[in-house]
Formats: C-alpha cells, structure tokens, sequence
C-alpha cells in the first residue's frame, strides 16, 4: 500500500484548553441541572406547605457574601498566577497559585461554617437533603480545582515552560467562579 | 489548529504490533499492561467486549420478559424479580450496551481516522472504562440482591443509585477524552470539514453525552441523599423513575444511536464508491439526530402532546404551541436528521456509469441499524402525541428496543468494518451478512408485535388479561431468541477470525477500498498508527492516493 507523505512537525497543542473547557461545560450542566431540580422542588413546596426553607432554620448570608467575594480573589489570582508565567516569573507565579489555594481552603471553611451555623441535619427533609446535596458537590469541584491547582503549580515549577495549563487553570477557575454566582443566587439570595 | 501526540506507553511498543507491549513470560505483566493501557485501541476494544458482554446479558434478560409475557396471567419466574429484570433490561440496553459498544467503536477507531497517534488525556479515557465496569457490576449487584427502582433493600437501591453516577462520571470522563481527541489532535490539513462522518458523530455524540451524564449525575446525587435519608421530596424509590427515568427511555436514546448512525452515513461513500457532495447537509443531519440530547438537559421523562383531535382551536392555540415545541424540538428535529441521512444516501446511491458499488456485510448492517433506529423514532413519535392511547402501554419498549437493537447493529457494521484495523482480522462476508439478516429479522420480531399490542392496549408490564395478545408476545419470544443468536454469532465469528489473524498474517490494508486514512497504515494498526503523520488535502485522502478509475467519476 502506497504510504501517505510525512507531515510537519507538531503544532503547539491546544488539548488542555478545550480540555478544560469542555471540563468547564460539564460543570455548569451539573450545577444546572441541579438547580433546576432545585427550583422545581421549591415552587412545590411552596405552593403545597408555603415555605421552602425549614421554619427555624436561618441560613446566613454574611459567610455566602464573602464566599461570592473569594471568588472575585480566586480569579484574580488565577490570572496573576497566568500574567507571571507568560511574563516569565515563576516566583510570583508560585506566590499567586498559593494564595489561590489559601483563598480556596477559606471558602471550604466558610462553607463548613455555614453548615454549623445552620444546624440542619441531613435527613431533616427535602430541603436539607438537597442544599447537602448541591452544596456538598460544589465542595467537590473546589477540592477537584485545589488537585488541579497543585498539579498546575508542580508541572509549571517544575519547569514546564508553556503557558497552556496555567490559561487551562484560569478557565477551569473561572467556571467555578461563575457556577458559584449561581449557587449563591437561587441558595442564598432566592432562597 | 492541529497536534499529534504518542503517548509514552506506545512510543515504547514496537510499531507493527500492538499487543507486542507485555506480551513477554509473564503473563500477568500482559494483564497489567492491558488494564493500565493507555493505547486507544485497547481501551476502546475492552469497552467493545464489555459491551458485548452486556449485551449478551441484556439479550438474556429480554428472553427472559419475553417469556414471562407469553401468558399474561400466570408467572414463570417468582413475581419479586419481576422489578428487577425490567431495571436490568433498561440498565442493560443503555449502559450495559448502547452506551459502551458506541463508545468502545470511537475510542477504537476516532484517533486512526483523524491520522492522531494516540487519544487526548488516555488515562482519563482509562480511567472511565473502569469507572464504567465498576458502576455497571455494582448495579448488577444492587439488582441481583433486592435493589433497583423497586427494591425492598434500602442499602441496595442506594447501591443501585450510586452505581449509575459511577457509571455516568465514567462514560462523561471517556467522552471528554474523545471529544478533545477530534478537536485538537487531527492530521495537518484535517479540517473540521474534511473530518470523516464517524468521527463526526462520534464528537456529537461525546459533545452530547457531555451536556447530558452530568445532568443525570446531579439528580442522581439528590435522589441518593433523599433516599438514603428523608424520602420526602422524591417519592423514594418510585422518584428514581420519575427523575431519573428520562436516562432509560426515548428521546434520550436517540443521542446513543448517533455512533450507529455516523458508521452508516460513512459507509455510504465506501460502498457506492464516490466522494461525497454537500458534506455539510451530512454533518447537519447527524447534528439534528443529537437534538434529542435536550429533552435530558431538560430532565423530561415522557413528552406528551394533548393536541384532543379535534383539529386546530385558535383560542387555545399559545398552550398547544407550548405542547407542539417540545414534541417537535425533541422528536421532529432528528427524524429530520435521519430523513435529511437517509435522503441523501439515496443520493449518493444513484448508479454511476462503469461504477460498481462494493456492497460488504458490515454495510448491510449499518443499513438496517439505521432502518431499525428510524423506525423507533417514528413510533416515539407516535407514542407521544396522547390522542393514540400509547402512553402505559408496550409501545414504549417497542420503540427503546428498536432504537438500541438497531443501534447495536449499526454498531456491530462499524466493528465488522474496521476489524482489520483492530485486530487485523477481516470477518467472513458471506457469514456477517447471513448474522445482518438474522438481527435484523429479530429485531423486527422483537418489536413490531409490541408495537401492535401497544394499539391493542397492552399494559407496559408483564401481565395482561386479553388472550389474544399472547400470540404478539411469542413472536416478541422469537425475536429476541434471533437477536441472541445474532450476537453470540457475531462474537463467535469474530473471536475466529482474530484467532486465525494471530497465527497467519494476513489482514489486507484495505480490504473496502477506503476513502479515510485509517486504510492508508497497516492491518492492524501499529501501537503508535501512523510512522508518519500523514497530510490530509481533502476530504477522502484514501481516494486521493488512488487511481482515478478506481472511484467514481466526480472523484
């Protein structure tokens, strides 16, 4: 059989980037599709009980406000941490994806703060089922970027020297960002 | 933009043959090396094997159904089982089958078609094949001791839950995988217009299941928290049919048959043995099929349209309009898609002066997986619209049945088309078209007579009272007994023609006369594919490198 020519030589790769923003679509189907489900459940309650959230039950706002203000942090360090890489500074770009980290370990607490401070235990009901449900996966998706994050820092110190997977961290950081927006408005703001 | 990629594993094998990597004295580093592989075509076979495997269960538990049916008032089986063999045979179509055979053929075949030498993130793809194994035989577990939809085992049916999300984070991990592969890693000059249809709806398909398992995966997590904790807000156990039941049934099951029918439209070209025109109206056609995908978006488990007969009543037209979106968005968008395919494959079938087409078996197969498809999403979209009283009746698992046994089959074509790559194996022609033949005879029986007592009202479950019916039940006995003799056939064939492949060398490169690289590296494909990367310049570089008195004359 009669071989087709040689090719040139590999273009620079672009996989991370879809990758991660095919990663990205996944998440936000996710969390949509949740919320979805969420929103459905919450008119039927209403409509069949009057209320969607537990009589008693407080959820405090002050700790989700700073969480959807981390996040804005979050962003900006994942985009520092990107600015010093292309700009060839790897200590700034180590001290960015550290505080994105540091940043992120913070929402988790804050997270677990709002769980203490409402008090709701998981077989309390519908509602408390599903906020346990929604926001227990999202701390899945901030557990899954801190792994992404620690690999991004150990593969770029370590001396990879495109910025591909940094831009893939951005976006992957970015995606979280905007799902979590969405959470707070139909968890914390709707209600 | 374009890249081609060696994974470190197969860089390390010796081109020219696959499975030379741990095939060395001890044989449990060859099983090491196997289940740890990075290699598309390994991965992508495990899951065809898997796939085979399921769907040999599956078939198994459709006889069983079949059988329990043939007198609808008293019971062979014990009545417990009863809700655990209908799980097993949704669980078993979907994910034991649909779902891994389309899948195993684009992780097998995508990278050789695109001229990549390995899959984007093939651990990734690894790690879904697992994923999906160990969700599908823990599912199987919860099923085999009182779980499922109706279980009285509580831990069990939480199993049951649990081992879909694995199995759906599984199959979204290996289609992430894929759809990355035909995005980044294609041949210089493969543009996405010149990609082959295959891997086209191979990235719909992976593009589809993307927007669809995670949405599975939320609900799944909601119904297990619920379940396992309040049963208040699901309903328990019946609330995973009513949320998560839009997985086991059509619309949703039209996005599975897309591979299937990508493996038609490709063979298209090969057999008629001409390039094609207007390949855009194609990739249109196999995108429209894909529309499906948002009624699960959508989380829509039955679409109804209570349109009452009586013809158009303008006061009440904004509800009916809102009826009429959905119906048509979700079932008249792909029966566009098909007729868009199937229009167009007449077309390319028009005979050419002094051009003989190249019929093969896997072609047949194809053709009658797609003809089989289609006549499911026809009576999908029957069974939807109220006025004909389908709706609880067996009409529903007529159409699922004809969807996922004419998906198999399309895909069983694919496998039987690339098998020389694969394996270096060329399947017998005279004896695949006999199988083709026979599954599509089965499939046919093991549908149409539900079709008709879905019109003579018999009830979606297992017992009914009119004896009438009994006879549409025992020709539904015969199909399925057709179709299991269909894939043990094909398993059989196969599994000689690999054996005899292994010991004599002789798989032809291109044995169809391709238009596709893949027909332009060796049989079987060597662990990196191509020595060479090779330059696409159109669409069918396989008929580039030929004669032109060897293809059709607009070539």
């Amino acid at each position: 059989m009669q071989s087709l020519p040689a090719g040139p030589a590999p273009a620079p790769r672009n996989q991370l980037l879809v990758g991660s923003s095919l990663a990205a679509v996944a998440m936000a189907m996710l969390t949509g599709g949740m919320l979805g489900v969420w929103l459905v459940q919450r008119t039927e309650a209403i409509d069949a009980e009057g209320h969607w959230v537990p009589e008693g039950v407080t959820i405090p706002e002050v700790p989700s406000n700073v969480m959807l203000l981390a996040f804005v942090g979050v962003c900006v360090f994942a985009q520092w941490a990107l600015w010093s890489a292309k700009h060839n500074d790897r200590p700034h770009a180590a001290f960015a994806l550290g505080c994105l980290a540091l940043v992120v370990l913070l929402i988790v607490n804050a997270q677990a703060f709002i769980f203490h401070e409402m008090g709701l235990g998981i077989a309390d009901g519908t509602y408390a089922a599903m906020f346990y449900a929604i926001t227990g996966m999202f701390i899945v998706l901030l557990i899954a970027g801190l792994a992404f994050t620690a690999v991004a820092a150990f593969r770029y110190l370590g001396g990879r020297v495109d910025h591909e997977l940094l831009t893939a961290h951005a976006i992957f950081w970015y995606a979280v960002a905007a799902i979590y927006a969405a959470i707070w408005f139909v968890v914390y703001v709707v209600k | 933009m374009t890249t081609i990629d060696s994974s470190p594993e197969a860089a390390a094998v010796t081109p020219g043959d696959t499975d030379a990597a741990g095939a060395g004295a001890n044989p449990l580093h060859a099983l090491a090396d196997w289940l740890a592989s990075t290699d598309h075509k390994r991965i992508g076979r495990l899951y065809l094997g898997g796939g085979l495997l399921g769907l040999a269960a599956v078939v198994t538990v459709n006889i069983l159904l079949a059988i329990e049916r043939v007198d609808g008032a008293d019971s062979l089986l014990a009545v417990d089982s009863w809700a655990q063999l209908v799980d097993a045979q949704r669980v078993g179509l979907i994910f034991g089958a649909m779902l891994p055979l389309a899948l195993g053929l684009g992780v097998a075949v995508v990278p050789l078609q695109l001229g990549a030498r390995a899959l984007a993130f093939p651990r990734l793809a690894g790690a879904g094949l697992w994923m999906w194994f160990g969700g599908l035989v823990l599912a199987v577990v919860a099923l085999g001791n009182d779980g499922g939809t109706s279980g009285g085992q509580s831990d069990m049916v939480d199993l049951f839950i649990a081992a879909h999300a694995l199995m759906a984070l599984g199959l979204a991990a290996t289609a992430g995988s894929l759809a990355t592969t035909i995005l980044t890693t294609r041949s210089p000059g493969m543009t996405m217009r010149r990609v082959p249809f295959f891997s086209w709806s191979v990235l719909v398909y992976s593009l589809g299941l993307l927007l669809v398992l995670p949405v599975l995966v939320g609900t799944l997590a909601y119904l297990f928290l619920d379940h396992r904790n309040a049963r208040t807000g699901f309903g328990g156990n019946e609330g995973i049919v009513r949320w998560a039941g839009w997985v086991f049934t059509q619309p949703t099951s039209f996005l599975l048959a897309v591979p299937a029918i990508g493996v038609f439209v490709e063979l298209l070209p090969v057999t008629f043995r001409r390039r094609t025109p207007a390949r855009g109206v194609f990739f249109g056609g196999l995108a429209l099929v894909a529309f499906a995908a948002f009624a699960a978006v959508t989380q829509q488990n039955i679409f109804s349209l209570p349109w009452s007969g009586a013809g158009v009543n303008l006061d009440d037209l904004g509800n009916k309009f809102d009826d009429l979106v959905p119906y048509l968005l979700f079932n008249g968008l792909p029966i566009l898609g098909m007729t868009i395919v199937l229009g167009l494959g007449l077309f390319l079938a028009i005979p050419q002066p002094g051009v003989r087409p190249n019929v093969s078996a896997a072609f047949l197969l194809a053709f009658l997986g797609f003809s089989m498809v289609f006549t499911g999403m026809l009576g999908n979209a029957l069974f939807a619209i109220d006025d004909m009283g389908l709706q609880g009746t067996v009409f529903e698992e007529a159409a699922l049945v004809y969807v996922a046994y004419g998906s198999v089959l399309g895909v069983l074509g694919g496998i039987a088309h690339w098998a020389p790559k694969l394996w270096g194996a060329t399947l017998p022609t005279g004896k695949v078209a006999g199988l083709a033949a026979l599954g599509f005879v089965g499939t046919v029986l093991a549908s149409l007579p539900h079709y008709v007592a879905g019109f003579l009202d018999q009830p979606a479950g297992l017992v009914y009272d009119d004896s009438d019916l009994q006879v549409w039940n025992i020709l539904v006995v015969a199909g399925h007994g057709l179709v299991a003799f269909t894939v043990v056939g094909f398993v059989g064939l196969l599994a000689m023609a690999v054996r005899a492949a292994a010991s004599a060398a002789s798989a032809v490169d291109d044995p169809w006369d391709g238009q596709t690289i893949e027909w332009a590296t060796t049989s079987p494909a060597p662990a990196d594919n191509y020595v060479d990367v090779p330059i696409v310049r159109s669409a069918e570089p396989g008929l580039d490198l030929k004669t032109p008195a060897a293809v059709g004359s607009d070539a």
